[in-house]
């Protein structure tokens, strides 16, 4: 980028009243990004060591099985679902829709609060089929 | 299909040159993955474990392998894009911005391989679980 440093930003950051739409798009990129890092290696080391043998598997599960097993798997479900609704926003306001005051608030509160309610009712299963 | 004016094209406008084909991507990449990955959550929550030969047995069966491999593609093919607009947001300079995204690439081949050949290797394994 090749920005003149003598021309003046817009204080773009730091003139705006926080709301839930901002947090909501830069978790957008956070969990993304998260996904798309620790998510995916995790992802390939749980195929790898199953396709190698079952002492590599066990391995996995070892770790996966631990309490910081367990932190990583519901943050990465987590960040999946608050991502998901997330997108599925982005595709509505794509299209021009939701931009008025109240419906873009109350759809970017519905993607956090939906993002721990799908959380939670994922590890209720996992727990529950145990 | 193709989202830019004949102008647009013509003038190769955007900054990656590419940018309604970049765009219409990741978005047709993220309706499949998350259709794939609901798949795989029912999936899994149906398996009664997922110790070693439940998850084998399970993946070598054609309808779970081939959806598996589709998620990689489609996961994979999504996540590549999402991380090389948040890399051409922070890295301005030309040379770090082009060894990022090659990187970028590199590594995004190498784990979606990685993970189609254990698929396939799992699915192709015959009947007896591989040990
Ligand atoms: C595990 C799977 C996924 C991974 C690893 C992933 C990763 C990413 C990354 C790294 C980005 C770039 C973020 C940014 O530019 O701020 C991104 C963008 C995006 N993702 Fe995903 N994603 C996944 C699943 C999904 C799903 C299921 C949806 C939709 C329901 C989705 C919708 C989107 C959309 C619409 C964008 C573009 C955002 C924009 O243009 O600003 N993603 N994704």
């Amino acid at each position: 980028m090749h920005r003149n440093p003598s021309r003046p930003l817009s204080p773009h950051l730091t003139i705006w009243r926080w709301g839930p739409h901002m947090l909501v798009s830069i978790l957008h990129r956070v969990t993304g990004t998260g996904l798309a890092t620790l998510g995916a290696a995790a992802f390939v080391w749980w195929l790898v060591a199953a396709a190698t043998s079952a002492e590599a598997y066990a391995d996995f599960l070892d770790h996966a099985d631990n309490w910081y097993g367990v932190v990583i798997g519901v943050g990465l479900s987590w960040a999946f679902f608050q991502h998901s609704l997330s997108g599925i926003r982005h595709f509505v306001l794509d299209m021009g829709a939701g931009y008025e005051l109240g419906v873009n608030k109350f759809w970017s509160v519905m993607t956090l609060v939906g993002s721990i309610f799908l959380t939670a009712l994922l590890w209720f299963l996992i727990v529950g089929g145990n | 299909m193709r989202m830019e004016s004949p102008l647009g094209r013509v003038r190769g406008l955007g900054s990656a040159r590419s940018g309604a084909r970049h765009w219409w991507l990741e978005r047709l990449t993220s309706v499949s993955t998350l259709l794939l990955f609901i798949w795989f959550a029912v999936s899994l929550l149906r398996l009664p474990g997922l110790d070693h030969e439940t998850v084998t047995e399970w993946l070598r069966s054609p309808l779970a392998a081939v959806p598996m491999l589709l998620l990689i593609v489609s996961t994979f093919w999504h996540l590549k894009l999402g991380l090389q607009v948040v890399i051409e947001d922070y890295v301005h300079q030309e040379g770090s911005k082009l060894f990022s995204v090659l990187l970028l690439n590199f590594l995004t081949i190498a784990g979606a391989a990685l993970a189609f050949f254990a698929i396939l290797k799992i699915a192709f394994g015959g009947d007896a679980p591989n040990a």
